[in-house]
């Protein structure tokens, strides 16, 4: 049934009619409205049986999901930033083990500076601990994807973390359609663990492995998500004919048949990637849209063969690694060795800075005569930087950089030394 | 598409204001996608949200900087905010204020604007009367919905159901009518006037 509601809603009703067993979370901006979501249905008996479990930490958030999910209950968590990090041992533990854990990441920045919006930092940082992750473009498909998370996962016996935009979906009232109990049953069997323990048939989850077996578990890791490029198409497929939309999948397309330039990106800015190729379609430039869904495990011959015709590709990503430079555009540009195509790297939107559909469409025209850095960063203030690296030049005690922009940029908050 | 900026101060249900706006276009059978300027909130801050309507589905997640109305909901954010910015010429103002657009100094700003484009509702006083509490975003809603007929009244007071129950729901329903009913006097008046200049 169509409803007008916020993202964190939708996901919450989505993940409840997914029947988990148990759901344990702490709360942390922008995931909380999910699990306070979660937690008011069980508390009213909408949702049962579950159990809703407070825990004091992230760490002990997953901790729990680890214990739940391997003693056979369909487990869920969700959260951000900090306390996605905080958690990160036991991230590493959920696929290791290979328990089939769903986990909502609201995307958003890694301090310090501390900064509450919206990027990719967070899921990013986790992006080699083992899990699968899928990103939503709209809340629809945040909404859908946790359906097919559990799916994805127990079919598996591996996490999957479901990336949605923080602020930018979970706090945005758009139109749902909202599946009934009745359709998700039909598509969503109850969980059948691959591994339980169990009282009556005892065995050992987390083993010690020693040199002679690690590499092999390790790429048996590797293999399962390997067998997920296959899997997560089909249960699209699956999904589509239950539910009559698409969603899911690896990667999707817009405009890219013939298109000499395509830009690929994730999650909710390829919305606006998509309203800013409309007008550069109408001006006569052939540019194409490639978003990608799941980004672990990395769809490498679906985006060799989605851009075997363009002449460039520009990825926008709203995470950086330091030091270096693109992250997503790093796994591009393995998906497209051996060609001539420059993979240019546009950092953007970092901690929350509005993507906007005129500072995309000015960075696509440069890119249409090969006029782009390989790595450029969209709507960086120079000024602001260049005063704070003349600064540093002049003045050994040159202060903290965070506080010394701030001041230099008129900041009330942030005082004077 | 239609694009609505909402300004007012925390605590003022200025997020509530867009995400009803949101539901009532909905009611309409339109989309529409509200939300926040995403803030630490704190009462009393400045806080910003959005509304788009269109026929079509809406994919772009920018701020709305160049808005087709602007609602204020706190007067004294004029000297303070950029309220306007971006704001077209064809566009609408609705302020919820107890003076005219000349007693807030806006006379100059605002001459080039549509006279039936410029609307104020007493919305605080509103709210204070029907619900007890200085929250103004529901009557101004209400008035908004006399605007242009973007939403209808009837979904603005089934979105205030759909937010609130009991006799807040009640309160806010009975605020958001009467100030319909105002800014429709307004129109008459805007209209009665703009004919006699045509005449004159």
């Amino acid at each position: 049934m169509l409803e007008q509601c916020e993202g964190s809603h939708a996901v919450a009703k989505a993940v409840a009619l997914s029947r988990p067993e148990v759901i344990c979370a702490y709360p942390i901006s922008p995931q909380t409205h999910i699990v306070e979501g979660l937690g008011e249905m069980v508390k009213a008996g909408d949702l049962k049986p579950c159990e809703f479990i407070n825990v004091e930490s992230e760490f002990a958030a997953l901790s729990v999901a680890i214990g739940s999910s391997a003693a056979g209950a369909r487990s869920y968590t969700a959260t951000a930033s900090q306390g996605l990090l905080f958690m990160a041992e036991a991230v590493y533990n959920a696929s290791g083990l290979g328990l089939p854990i769903v986990m909502t990441v609201a995307n958003r920045a890694i301090g310090a500076p501390i900064n509450i919006w919206n990027d990719h930092t967070d899921s990013m940082s986790m992006r080699d601990a083992g899990w699968l992750q899928l990103f939503a473009e709209t809340n629809q498909e945040a909404l859908d994807l946790h359906i097919q998370a559990f799916k994805i996962a127990e079919e598996l016996s591996l996490p999957v973390m479901v990336c949605m935009d923080g602020f930018i979906l979970t706090h945005a009232y758009e139109r749902v359609d909202m599946p009934s109990q009745e359709q998700v049953d039909k598509f969503l069997p109850p969980y059948e663990p691959r591994q339980v323990l169990d009282p009556n048939d005892p065995v050992t989850i987390g083993a010690m492995v020693g040199p002679e077996a690690f590499t092999e578990v390790r790429y048996l890791a590797h293999a399962k998500q390997m067998q997920a490029l296959d899997l997560i198409p089909q249960i699209a497929t699956e999904f589509k004919a239950q539910f009559g939309r698409d969603s899911g999948g690896l990667i999707k397309t817009y405009l890219t048949e013939d298109a000499d330039t395509i830009v690929i990106a994730l999650g909710s800015v390829l919305g606006t990637i998509k309203d800013t190729v409309d007008g550069l379609r109408a001006l006569g430039h052939k540019v194409g849209v490639l978003g990608i869904t799941s980004y672990r495990p990395f769809p490498i011959n679906a985006i060799r063969d989605a851009t075997v015709r363009a002449e460039r590709i520009v990825v926008i990503e709203k995470c950086f690694a330091v030091g270096i430079g693109g992250i997503v555009s790093r796994d591009v540009r393995s998906a497209v060795r051996n060609r001539p195509q420059p993979v240019y790297t546009v950092v953007a939107g970092l901690g929350g800075r509005a993507i906007t559909q005129d500072a995309v469409h000015k960075l696509l025209l440069q890119s249409f005569t090969d006029k782009l850095d390989l790595l450029t960063f969209l709507d960086l203030d120079w000024d602001i930087v260049n005063r704070v690296l003349e600064r540093e030049k002049v003045k050994r005690r040159s202060g903290p950089v965070a506080e010394g922009v701030l001041r230099d940029i008129g900041t009330v908050a942030a005082g004077s030394v | 598409m239609f694009q609505v900026r909402i300004h007012g101060r925390g605590g003022q249900g200025v997020v509530t204001g867009a995400e009803m706006m949101s539901i009532a276009a909905f009611m309409g059978g339109r989309h529409a996608q509200a939300f926040p300027s995403f803030g630490s909130e704190r009462t009393g801050a400045p806080v910003v949200a959005f509304c788009r309507m269109d026929d079509k589905e809406i994919r772009l997640r920018e701020p709305i900087m160049q808005p087709d109305a602007i609602i204020i909901q706190d007067p004294t954010l004029l000297h303070q905010v950029d309220v306007f910015g971006g704001l077209k010429k064809d566009g609408y103002i609705l302020i919820n204020t107890t003076k005219s657009f000349a007693e807030m100094g806006l006379e100059d700003f605002v001459k080039d604007f549509q006279p039936d484009h410029l609307l104020t509702v007493p919305a605080t006083e509103l709210a204070m009367k029907h619900v007890g509490r200085p929250v103004p975003n529901v009557p101004l809603l209400g008035a908004f919905a006399a605007l242009g007929g973007l939403i209808s009244l009837d979904a603005v007071l089934h979105a205030i159901g759909e937010k609130f129950s009991g006799a807040v729901a009640k309160g806010n329903q009975a605020a958001a009518r009467e100030a319909y009913e105002i800014v429709m006097q307004q129109e008459k008046r805007a209209e009665e006037r703009s004919e006699e200049t045509d005449h004159a």
